[in-house]
């Protein structure tokens, strides 16, 4: 009989080694699915996981858009792991996302056609905000009256995306748009447009955010007393309080960090690679983010290559459904496979898996 | 706007049609949480109830089959979640999260084939003599069999938790396992049990959209309806009585704003269809703000049997 | 009596680690009160556990009216005549008593007829019980009832008693004697754990000993004086923490007119607490669990804010939170270790600076500095005998008398002028709750003033130079300890003190 005993420290060597491991059990459930749908599953993983950055015909285009797609991934991840680590369920980076772009959208859309270098650094400002105030909703509500984060963050989503198209097609509609809905195109309009850093990486004012995020956040959480007092919120909330947190400020900077940094993701989606606000323009990015968050342990730097890897999982994706014909929808169901897994073989952290011939009551 | 258009007896009618899924999957995610497990993958094992039970009503042609295969999908999802979150110790809320993921990404992969497909649907039961009765017949005695199902199942849930020995040692465990586990409970095989429960009737609740409220399948066709059943939980105080009075008060919001947006009412179509995660969240903070009681517990924390 | 009830053989019980019960052998008559005697860790609990079917022993047999007896699991134990009443009581407190009994029973009758029956038997037995009553509202003592009577309703054979008085004031403790007593002459055996050695020598007919997990010695306890007992029960003979008298300084804290609501349903609230503390003096606050212990301690603490209520030197703090009434000198430790005074999975270095941050200058404009955490952490394992390899183990692998040294010590070492405790040598071995409270002595005597919050009374006439007590939220008046008789502690802890009042 296989029973779990308690380990008396948390082993470092899992705590490495299950994201690894989950990869490995998801390309092989994978594989037998992709095998279930009619396709090689040896050639799927390669065109998943290889092809996008090593084949001589894809991986020029594939290679910047993994920073791309890593990018917003990476950058809400970090917030919500903050909050995550606190015991505080953001889920609704969705929607903060929508509304930074939003608010980010219509800041550079005022201006135009003015050609101000303050522009994009006002748009970013305003996604920030947009986020930030979209996410002070649920915090608000819980430190005011208790109520629980995780169902008004959702519901919040729903709600952003009924703005997202009444503003598609009303607000921020392009007026020269014959009609159509969809705001005009950011990307055509250079004081507002979040261009590439340099020609052909992919790395746009976005990633690069990312990538800042990704140090502040590690120094937060590893020198000051503030990541210090995170950790303690979610771990022992008696024990924090007596060490002095403040819960309420625990959940206000929690979800505004979270959501600011969603927000301007979003900002810096609609200015660059999607370049419009349309009805369709989110992606789920805020919720595959919650996958790279755990995957990456809530630690940053693990965050910056489950971002890597969420991302290539997209890549892969599509190419997969281009060149095997492989359903789009399988990728999102194999990157739940991941945070399944993941969650599942975390047992290990903190349990012993002893096999015992005897049973225990 | 042509408020008249607006006919209140079938405003009930549709009323009580349009709240039944929500009603299967909060009752469900009510017998879960009773026993201490918080499980925040309704909208995953929904939406796959959904495709589930719609591939089989289209291959078999009978809506009957395909409820049943709902329910044995949703229970299948949550036997995945059971072990994590049982066996494997894993946190709740994210286990419950990756079920939604799982869920959304394995409802879209099975229904790509079914798009713009309708299916066989329940028919009426109008139920002999009380149909009969003018205007409260066609109010609530003319409606799909799922419907009597579901208020049936609320006055059993309730009957069970409230009188019988089995009810009992449900609302016991969810208060404190450790002082279940002392009296020789088997709270894992209790919680297993509540959780599969619960599972087949967010799969119920699933398929009820897809082969009797729409009918038809779209991919994210539940639209939060998951949460939704979530948030009625919490509404509900955690009595079954009162998760019907959630869910149809629920029912009636949807059904109204549908109407309203048919009546061409003034107000933009957004501002409508957001209506019920608006109202939702204005309850929630009504409820919360009297503060939680009757939750059990034990709610979402991990039990492990040390020595 | 030539037959024993239950024999038990050769009883061993091993864990990864640690052995838990080695070779243990005694028996239990019908109709004796047997006490079982020993240390925290001596293997008490574990031995309970086989014998109610939680554990199996890995060899070693029973028998009970000799036939072999191994119950696979509790609901075995109690078909055969064997109930227990442990020491965190198995109670559900969103139910009622009904439903709680019920939920012990295994053929549980309808609600009304086992209400009638509650009632009946609580009487009978001189435990009163209102059946309908919600068991979160009841008092320990009155949980301790519900317990007992679940147990009683199955006429059981052997009723096993896991410390049962430590929750009980001293009148309650005289309730609970009687009764056990009663069923005694019925017949029933009753096998009573605790440590507690006058109760032991005053109830028991006979003693088995534990230390490390095997059996000492069984001998007659009304024979045995005391200081026996516990030198078989410790293996050593005990050192007794000694205190300088000393004069008392100046009024460090003060509480005035302190009331708070009850923090959550199950809370207590407190209601109108004063009393000033000086330097160098100690007061014990006793009372039963659950009267008001925690929100005493998280007023003090600066957990929770109170109006106008706490003065540090005449200055109102009672609005600071715990960081800065910790930056003034007044620190705390709180009852629960683990998940409240420290936090599980965190280091011992991260548990130093948990509450040692502010007065150890680990912190510079938010940033933490970690190897001053870590010396600290390394400071306070040495100056009391921490048995860890090291600060960088999690808080949760120490055991607990070795997690409390930590607490204690980390408080202890930062100089406080004023220490609130609580429950200071809760479940920690008789050597190391004597260094304890020798440590909070010496601070007193270096010119600190402590709060002592217990509920182990003598701990509290040992150290404390003042006893209160706290009942249902209200501190009774505050008595000079020399002197005091038990009788009169029973009035303060059961909330009659209104005739002694006026001798304040």
């Amino acid at each position: 009989m296989i029973r779990l005993e308690k380990r008396a420290q948390p082993s470092q060597f899992w705590t490495f080694a299950t994201p690894f491991l989950a990869v490995i059990m998801t390309m092989i459930v994978g594989g037998i699915m992709f095998a279930a749908l009619g396709s090689d599953p040896f050639e799927a993983i390669r065109t998943i996981f290889w092809d996008p950055l090593f084949s001589e015909q894809f991986a020029a285009y594939s290679r910047p858009q993994l920073l791309v797609k890593a990018g917003p991934l990476i950058l809400i991840a970090i917030g919500l792991s903050l909050g995550f680590k606190a015991g505080i369920w953001n889920i609704g980076a969705e929607g903060q996302y929508i509304i930074g772009a939003i608010c980010g959208a219509g800041m550079g859309l005022a201006f135009y056609p003015s050609e101000s270098f303050v522009i994009f650094p006002l748009m970013i400002l305003a996604g920030a905000l947009g986020g930030w105030a979209w996410a002070m909703i649920p915090a608000v509500l819980k430190v005011r009256f208790g109520t629980n984060e995780i169902l008004v963050s959702l519901m919040l989503v729903y709600v952003a995306e009924n703005l997202l198209a009444s503003v598609s097609s009303g607000l921020l509609k392009n007026p020269d748009g014959m009609g159509f809905p969809g705001s005009r195109n950011l990307q055509q309009y250079p004081a507002a447009a979040n261009l590439e850093i340099f020609q052909s990486t992919g790395m746009h004012w976005g990633v690069l955010s990312a990538f800042i995020a990704v140090i502040f956040a590690y120094a937060l959480l590893s020198r000051h007393m503030f990541g210090f007092q995170i950790r303690l919120a979610g771990e022992a909330p008696r024990a924090a309080r007596f060490a002095g947190v403040r819960p309420s400020r625990i959940v206000f900077l929690c979800l505004g960090i979270a959501g600011a940094l969603a927000g301007m993701a979003g900002m810096f989606e609609v200015a660059g690679p999607a370049g419009q606000i349309t009805i369709d323009f989110n992606s789920g990015y805020g919720f595959t983010a919650i996958i790279v968050a755990f995957l990456g342990r809530l630690h940053p730097i693990g965050i910056l290559f489950a971002g890597l890897l969420m991302a290539l999982t997209y890549i892969g994706g599509e190419l997969a459904s281009l060149m095997l014909g492989i359903p789009s929808a399988a990728i999102q169901l194999f990157q739940g496979m991941l945070l399944f897994f993941l969650l599942a073989t975390d047992v290990f952290i903190n349990f012993r898996i002893r096999f015992s011939k005897r049973e225990v009551v | 706007m042509d408020l008249s258009s607006i006919n209140p007896v079938l405003l009930i009618a549709s009323l009580m049609v349009s709240a039944t899924p929500i009603l299967l999957a909060a009752l469900g995610e009510l017998v879960v949480e009773k026993s201490g497990v918080l499980n925040l993958g309704v909208e995953g094992m929904m939406i796959t109830g959904a495709i589930c039970g719609f591939a089989i009503g289209v291959n078999t042609g009978s809506p009957v089959l395909g409820f049943m295969f709902s329910a044995l999908c949703g229970a299948l999802l949550s036997l995945a979640f059971g072990i994590l979150t049982q066996y494997l110790l894993s946190n709740q809320v994210a286990t419950g999260l990756g079920l939604t993921l799982v869920g959304l990404g394995l409802s879209s992969l099975i229904g790509k084939p079914y798009e713009g497909i309708k299916s066989p649907t329940l028919q009426k039961m109008e139920l002999p003599l009380l149909s009969d009765i003018p205007i409260f017949g066609k109010m609530f005695f003319s409606h799909d069999p799922m419907v009597y199902f579901s208020v049936a199942l609320v006055a059993a849930v309730w009957a069970v938790l409230k009188f019988s020995r089995a009810g009992l040692i449900l609302r016991a465990v969810g208060e404190s396992h450790d002082a279940a586990h002392a009296l020789g409970y088997k709270v894992v095989r209790i919680r297993m049990l509540a959780i599969l429960f619960g599972g087949a009737c967010a799969g119920l609740a699933g398929a009820y959209i897809s082969l009797v409220r729409v009918p038809q399948w779209t991919e994210g066709m539940t639209a939060g309806a998951g949460w939704i059943a979530l948030a009625i939980v919490v509404f509900a105080s955690w009595k079954p009585w009162r998760i019907l009075i959630g869910a149809y008060l629920f029912g009636g919001v949807t059904v109204l704003q549908l109407n309203l947006q048919a009546a061409g009412a003034k107000v933009p179509i957004e501002v409508l269809s957001m209506s019920p995660y608006l109202i939702t969240i204005t309850v929630l903070v009504i409820i919360s703000a009297r503060g939680n009681h009757g939750a059990p517990a034990a709610l979402g924390k991990i039990f492990h049997a040390s020595r | 009596m030539t037959q024993p009830l239950l024999r038990l053989t050769g009883l061993t019980k091993a864990y990864p680690g640690v052995v838990a019960n080695s070779d243990v052998s005694f028996n239990i008559n019908a109709g004796e009160v047997h006490a079982l005697l020993g240390e925290n860790g001596a293997g008490k609990s574990t031995l309970v556990k086989m014998i109610y079917g939680l554990v199996k022993p890995d060899t070693g047999s029973m028998a009970l009216n000799d036939a072999p007896f191994a119950p696979p699991a509790p609901s075995a134990a109690r078909q055969s005549g064997v109930a227990m009443v442990f020491q965190h009581f198995s109670l559900f407190e969103a139910l009622n008593v009904a439903e709680n009994i019920a939920l012990g029973m295994e053929n549980a009758p309808k609600q009304r007829d086992l209400a009638a029956k509650i009632k009946e038997v609580s009487h009978q037995y001189g435990l009163p019980l209102d059946p309908y009553m919600r068991v979160g509202d009841l008092s320990a003592g009155e949980r301790q009832r519900v317990e007992i009577i679940r147990c009683l309703l199955q006429n059981p054979k052997l009723l096993i008693m896991d410390e049962p008085t430590s929750v009980l004031t001293p009148q309650e403790v005289e309730i609970l004697f009687k009764t056990l007593r009663q069923l005694k002459s019925e017949g029933t055996a009753i096998l009573y754990i605790s440590h507690k050695l006058e109760e032991i020598r005053s109830l028991c007919d006979t003693a088995t000993i534990l230390r490390l997990g095997k059996k000492v010695a069984t001998c007659t306890p009304a024979d045995t004086s005391a200081k026996e007992l516990a030198e078989m029960m410790v293996g050593e003979t005990l050192h007794v923490p000694e205190r300088a008298a000393g004069d008392f300084g100046d009024v460090l804290l003060n509480v005035q007119n302190l009331s708070l609501p009850a923090p959550s349903e199950f809370g207590t609230a407190l209601k109108d607490v004063n009393f000033e503390v000086r330097a160098g003096e100690i007061l014990g606050i006793g009372g039963v669990a659950g009267n008001g212990q925690d929100e005493l301690l998280g007023a003090l603490s600066g957990e929770v804010s109170s109006k106008n209520a706490v003065g540090l030197r005449g200055r109102d703090i009672s609005k600071l939170g715990p960081q800065q009434r910790r930056a003034l000198g007044v620190l705390a430790a709180p009852e629960e270790r683990l998940g409240h005074a420290a936090v599980p999975d965190m280091s011992l270095t991260e548990n130093a600076l948990l509450s040692a941050a502010v007065r150890k200058d680990m912190m510079r404009s938010g940033f933490l500095h970690w190897g001053k955490a870590k010396d600290y952490a390394q400071e306070v394992i040495e100056a009391f005998d921490v048995r860890t390899p090291g600060p960088a183990n999690a808080a949760r692998s120490l055991s607990g008398g070795n997690l409390q040294k930590f607490v204690i010590g980390r408080e202890v070492l930062q100089d406080p002028d004023v220490l609130i405790v609580n429950q200071p040598t809760w479940g920690v071995d008789a050597a190391a709750a004597a260094a304890i409270r020798q440590s909070l002595m010496d601070l007193a005597a270096k010119g600190a003033a402590l709060i002592v919050i217990s509920q182990d009374l003598d701990e509290l006439m040992e150290i404390s130079d003042h006893f209160a007590a706290l009942n249902e939220g209200r501190l009774s008046a505050i008595r000079p300890v020399q002197g005091l008789s038990v009788e009169e502690i029973g009035l303060m802890m059961g909330g009659v003190h209104s005739g002694v009042e006026g001798a304040a």
